[in-house]
Formats: C-alpha cells, structure tokens, sequence
C-alpha cells in the first residue's frame, strides 16, 4: 500500500503569466486579441466620426428608392422604376449565373487539359503546356478585354443581316452570330399543363430527374444480375427507351414549338439572346481558370502511384478505362481541395464583369447604385457581405463533396 | 505580420483623419501644385496632346485656376477619372477640384456633399447615330441598343427619355468615352448617347465624321461645371470666382492679347478692379492682387478658351449657342467684380 499526496499547489502569482509555460501562451493570446480588438475599434470608430463630421451617415433606406436606370441582362422582371434593391439583386443573379456557367466549362477545360498534358503523344502534351502557360500567365482582366473586342470586330452587326443583299446570314436560320451577342431559338409550351411557363419547365424537369432514377434503378439491376450470373444484360436500348419516350411524349402533349429569333427593327428579337458580354466574361473565365485546374488534375494524377496504372494495365485494361475508372477516382481526392479555391477564384474574377459592360453585382450595386445615390460605404459593405457569403457557401458545398470521396478511413 | 498591417492601416486613417482639417487653398499652396480631377481623354474637353501636355476646354480652367493661386499655370497635376471613380477622389481629398463636364444636380451638390462653382458649358444630352440606321429623330430609336458610360446622369435621362416615349431600348454600360467610341464604331450599339459637346467632340476623332449624324432632340438640361467639397469655402470661392474672371473678361473685352496693356490702369473701374489695379479684391480671396489677371494669361478669357478648344474653327465644331455671353442672347452672366 503506497499513500499518495497532492503535490503541494503552488500559489498563483502574477509573474506566472509571463514566465509559467503553462499560462504564457494563453497571456500573449488574450493581449494580441484585446489590441486587435481596439485597432478594429479605433478604425470603425475613425470610419463613423469622420462620416459624421462629413456630413454623412450610414444608412440603406436608399435600396428601397427607385433606381432610375435600365440594365441590359435580367434574370428576373426589373426596369428603371424597379428599387436599387432590386437591382441589387439582377446583379447577384447575374454573378451566379456566369460563375456557375464559368465553373462547369473551366473544370471541363481544365480536366480535358490536365489529361492531355499527360499524354505519351508528344505534340498533343506539349500543346496542352502551351495552352497553360499562356492562359494562366496573363491577367484574366486581359483576356475578358481580348476576348470582347475580337467578338464585337470579328462578328457582324446585326444590320450586316438586313436586305436583300445581306452579308451575313443565320446559321440553319435559327441561330445568329451577332456582335451583340448570340440568339437562339427558344423553346415554348404551346398548350402547357400549367398556366405559368415556370411550373410546365418545372414538369420537364420532375420527368427528367425520374429518367435518370429509373436508368439509375436498370444499371443497379443490371449489376447484381452480372454478380449472380456473370453475364451482364444489354443495358443501352432500354435506358434510351426510359429517356426519351417520357420526354418526347411530354413535349408532344405540352406542344412544343421554338420561338425563331428574327431581325425586327434594329435588333434581332425572338429567342433566346446571349449577350456578347455574357460569352466574354463565361469564355474568358473558363479557359483562363481551366489553366489552373489543368495543372491541379496533372498534379492530382501524378500523385498516384505509377503502380497502379501498371497493374490496370496487366488486367487487360485499355488506357481510356485505366484513367476513368483506377486513376481519376483516386486523383479527385488530390485534385478537389485546390479545385475548391478555383471556384472561388472564379466567382470573384466575375467581378471584372464590368470592364465589358455585363451587369454583375459590381456593376450594379456597386457601380450604378454607388454612383447614383453616393453610398460608397454602404454599397461595398453589402459587396464585400455577398461575396463572402457566396464563398463560404461554394466552400461549404464543396467540403461535403470533398468529404464524400476523400478516403475514408474505418 | 498581421499587427504591421494594422498598424500601416490606423495610420492612414489617422492621416486621412488629419488631412481632412485644413484648408484646400492652403494646401494647394504648400504643395506648389493643383491636383485637378479630369476625363480620361475626351478630346477638346481634356485630352492629352501629341507632347502629353494635357489640352482643353476644361484643362484651362485648372490651369486658370492654378495661375491665380499658384502664379504658374503649369502646376497642375491632371488625375484622369471616370465618371465612377470622379466623386470619389473627390472626396476622399485625392484632387483639390472637379473639371470633368460633370452635370450640376440637385443630389450631388446637396445629397454627396459637393459644391458646385457655377457653370462653364451650358449642355445637353444627345444621340448620335450612323448615318446609314436612316433614323431623324430619337423617337424611332424603339428597340435600338443604346451605348452609354454608366455612372452619369445620361444614365438616367435615357431611362426617363424612352419610358416617357413608351419605347424599348437596351442599354450597354460603358466606363470610358473610349471604349464607348469602339463599341459604336463597331456596331455592337446602335447610337451613343451622352452630353451633345461630347459627341460632337469624340465624333470630330473618327475617320470618317460624315458618316454619323446627331440627332436633333436634346433630352436634358446639362449644366456642365466644376466642383470642389462642400464647406471648404475659401476654396470654393477661388474656384468660382476664377472662373467668373474668365467671363467678366470676355464681358469687359480683357484678352490675353491686351491683359498687359490694361493692367497698367485704365478708365474702366470693373476692369481695374477685376485685374487688381483698383480695390482690394484679392486680398479678400487670399490670393495676390493681380490673381485674375494671371488667371485670364494662363489661356485667355472664356471666348478665347472656348474658341481654341471647341469653338467653330476647331474640329469640334462646336457654336457658342447657350455658351454666348448674356449680352449675346447667352446663358453667360457673371456676377460683377465689386
């Protein structure tokens, strides 16, 4: 039997703060964040004072004021009587919209260049290099400038379409090229099951997700039969079959008709226009981040073992099947974290939307409502407020799926 | 790291803070030089020369403005702004006055805190369009895609133009007159809008000037002038009262050709008192007696100014209409020298 004793406490002195390991982290912790906190202060403090004495106060009684001005591409109904709230609000559709266009295409891009420059064919590899090197190498400011001016001096004015002796003419006559931008034909319900054109698209899109869960169900059938029997049945004319036939009957019973653009006054209208601005700022952001998510899939790949494409190559693969199914699954683990702050890049980047005349939230808000109403602060506070939270929700998004592929260890 | 950067940031604010409490004339003075806010080149109005020497209608009156306070009107340092960036370095203290045909309304001058100093152009907005679109007036131009430069009150006239007009238009935001000039000539617009001087002024710089046509509608009123921050008074004082020398000389017929003979003296009190020969007026202002004599050597009076840069005999092409003295049937009044 052994008794045991506390150790005797020391007494807490106040030089223990500084010289107790213990607590001297924690010490220099506490002083950084009070000093921290009083430069916040002091400058927020600065900030409101000088306002004051300026004449000026924070307020954003202005988002509810008519606007007064017009902007080109709206998501939703908007015109010059609309409040600044509202424009606000065209112009974070329209930053959405083009960062998740732009996302898609870049990471298309880049998977597309990333493999290719990997390649065993010599030409093939070392234009994928060029490709990276160019595009990332130069500012995407730039590139958005390039691309613009080269669509609105390269494609004709929609008055190059005009008479009899036209100069230019419309692709299948449905679609036109124009230095506005593009038009294409739009879809229409002629006897749509619901009123509103959204709920009947709303339909379309019910049919579609139920056809890719029913091909979804006939691969998973088609699985276990090929583990019962070793023979996997044909599979391909039947998820067809489930495609097409719901979607091709729907559009028959909604009756579906395209609405032709066609040149009316000075415009084409009809359709579907995208705006040269749109495609820029989409097509610019795409190939300029898809250089940079080239290089984190080539990394990504490298990042596997050469042994185990070797050994898919022993089972008989082709190369092809080797990349899909052994490489890339275990490269996307490597690849989506670096992939994550692309997005983010992408989103922010669109911010350049304006040098093109696109009408994202920092041409609207933060350009037109500024400059209309004079609320500098207010208008960049409410900026910097979306483009967080936009971040931090794409960053969010991405972290689950991240959390889904990244090995799982048990 | 991280405490440098905050450090560096209160600072700045601490000088901002600072900057903000004296006088701009006193500044200005302390500094040897004006720093006069611009266009980023619209040409006749402020634009560089074939040297880089800045030229134009608004160009002279900083230059104007810097002889009277400085003696030297080459102490100007010119900051090109866009129609954005403009009340900005305004305000935050970046430029001691505004000189970038800047429309004087009732929001600006009260709501963002400027001072507007009088009026130099008298102006309004309008279209241009190619010849070949065939259109005569603005009222057919339904449907047409209508370049502008966003952060202007044309922004808003067009708006209210086409909506009181019942017709549609697509609007195409453009930051600078430059890139606005290449987007129409491309065709990617059908007409350009802005103040009627500056089109006359950007189309005097295309190839072929004949082809485009402006259109006869005037849509606004533009009463285009320059503007320091609001309650600097001293300072406000010595801009409009630059530019008031610049008219009253036109007025009384004070040329940079005879400004030397007249200084010596002559019968005419308003002109004695206007070059400082007579009266105190300079000293009132803070300035030296002969302030707006060297402000009309700098270029001239307002004729002389207008005439040099968009008169009728230069490419602009632009007639004195509004912009004539009131004697003339003008909009010109300056209030008198007493």
């Amino acid at each position: 039997m052994s008794t045991m004793t506390d150790p005797p406490k020391a007494d807490f002195r106040l030089s223990m703060l500084i010289n107790d390991t213990r607590y001297r982290s924690l010490t220099f912790q506490v002083i950084a964040a009070i000093v921290i906190a009083l430069s916040i202060w002091y400058l927020g403090n600065n900030l409101i004072q000088n306002l004051r004495a300026a004449g000026l106060n924070i307020s954003y009684s202005f988002l509810g004021d008519s606007s007064g001005y017009d902007i080109n591409q709206r998501l939703i109904e908007y015109d010059s009587q609309s409040s600044h709230g509202r424009a606000a609000v065209v112009g974070i559709l329209n930053t959405l919209l083009v960062a998740f266009l732009a996302c898609i295409t870049a990471t298309v891009f880049g998977v597309i260049a990333g493999v290719l420059r990997l390649s065993n064919n010599w030409l093939v590899s070392k234009l994928m290099a060029v490709y990276v090197e160019i595009f990332r190498n130069i500012p995407v400011l730039i590139w958005i400038i390039i691309i613009f001016t080269i669509m609105t001096a390269v494609l004709p004015a929609p008055r190059a379409f005009r008479g009899d002796a036209a100069t230019s003419s419309m692709l299948f006559d449905a679609f036109a090229f124009t230095n506005r931008g593009v038009y294409i034909p739009r879809p229409e319900f002629a006897n749509g099951l619901f009123g509103a054109t959204i709920l009947n698209w709303l339909l379309v899109i019910v049919v579609l997700i139920g056809s890719w869960f029913a091909s979804h169900e006939i691969e998973k059938r088609a699985t276990l039969k090929q583990e019962e029997t070793g023979e996997r049945p044909k599979t391909f004319l039947v998820k067809l079959a489930v495609w097409l036939v719901p979607f091709a009957l729907l559009m028959l019973i909604m009756g579906l008709t395209w609405d032709i653009p066609a040149l009316k006054g000075f415009n084409f209208s009809g359709g579907i226009k995208v705006g040269g601005p749109l495609i820029a700022l989409w097509f610019a952001l795409s190939i300029y981040t898809g250089a940079f998510i080239a290089e984190n899939v080539r990394a990504g790949i490298q990042a596997i073992n050469k042994g185990q494409t070797e050994a898919a190559a022993a089972l008989g693969l082709r190369p092809g099947r080797i990349m899909n199914l052994v490489v890339l699954p275990q490269a996307l683990r490597v690849i989506i974290p670096p992939l994550i702050s692309q997005y983010l890049n992408i989103t922010k980047n669109s911010s350049l939307a304006i040098a093109v005349g696109y009408a994202d939230i920092t041409a609207t808000l933060g350009g037109i409502t500024l400059n209309q109403t004079g609320r500098a602060i207010e208008c960049v506070l409410l900026l910097m407020l979306f483009y967080l939270t936009a971040s931090l929700l794409i960053s969010m998004a991405m972290n689950i799926y991240n959390a889904s592929v990244k090995l799982k260890e048990r | 790291m991280k405490k440098s950067v905050i450090l560096g940031a209160a600072t700045i604010a601490g000088l901002a803070a600072g900057a903000a409490a004296a006088g701009t004339i006193d500044d200005v003075k302390a500094r040897g030089k004006l720093n006069c806010g611009v266009t980023t080149g619209l040409v006749g109005f402020a634009a560089p020369d074939a040297n880089g020497e800045w030229q134009g209608f608004d160009v002279s009156l900083c230059r104007a403005v810097a002889a009277a306070v400085l003696g030297d009107a080459n102490a100007v340092e010119f900051v090109p702004t866009t129609g954005k960036t403009r009340f900005t370095a305004l305000a935050s203290g970046e430029i001691d006055m505004l000189a970038r045909n800047t429309t004087w309304t009732f929001s600006r001058d009260v709501d963002l805190k400027f001072e507007f100093t009088g009026v130099n152009y008298y102006d309004g907005q309008g279209f241009m369009v190619p010849k070949a679109l065939g259109v005569s007036s603005a009222k057919e131009l339904d449907g047409a895609t209508v370049c502008i430069q966003t952060g202007t009150t044309t922004e808003l006239n067009l708006a209210d133009f086409f909506r009181s007009n019942n017709i549609s238009y697509e609007p195409v935001p453009i930051e600078t007159n430059a890139e606005a000039q290449q987007q129409y000539l491309a065709g990617s617009c059908d007409v350009y809008t802005t103040d009627a001087s500056g089109l006359a002024a950007t189309r005097a710089t295309f190839e072929a000037p004949d082809e485009h046509v402006l259109l006869p509608e005037i849509i606004s009123k533009e009463p285009l002038g320059p503007l320091v921050r609001h309650g600097d008074h001293e300072w406000g004082d010595v801009v409009r009262w630059t530019l008031n020398a610049l008219v009253s000389a036109e007025e009384l017929g004070v040329t940079s050709a005879n400004i030397d003979e007249l200084s010596g003296g002559t019968d005419n009190p308003e002109i004695n008192r206007l070059l400082g020969t007579e009266g105190t007026l300079g000293e009132m202002l803070g300035l030296d007696a002969d302030w707006a004599a060297k402000a009309i050597k700098a270029g001239g009076n307002y004729g002389e100014v207008f005439a040099k840069n968009i008169g009728e005999e230069t490419p602009i092409g632009l007639a004195r209409g509004l912009n004539a003295q009131w004697t003339e049937g003008g909009l010109l009044y300056s209030p008198p020298f007493r």
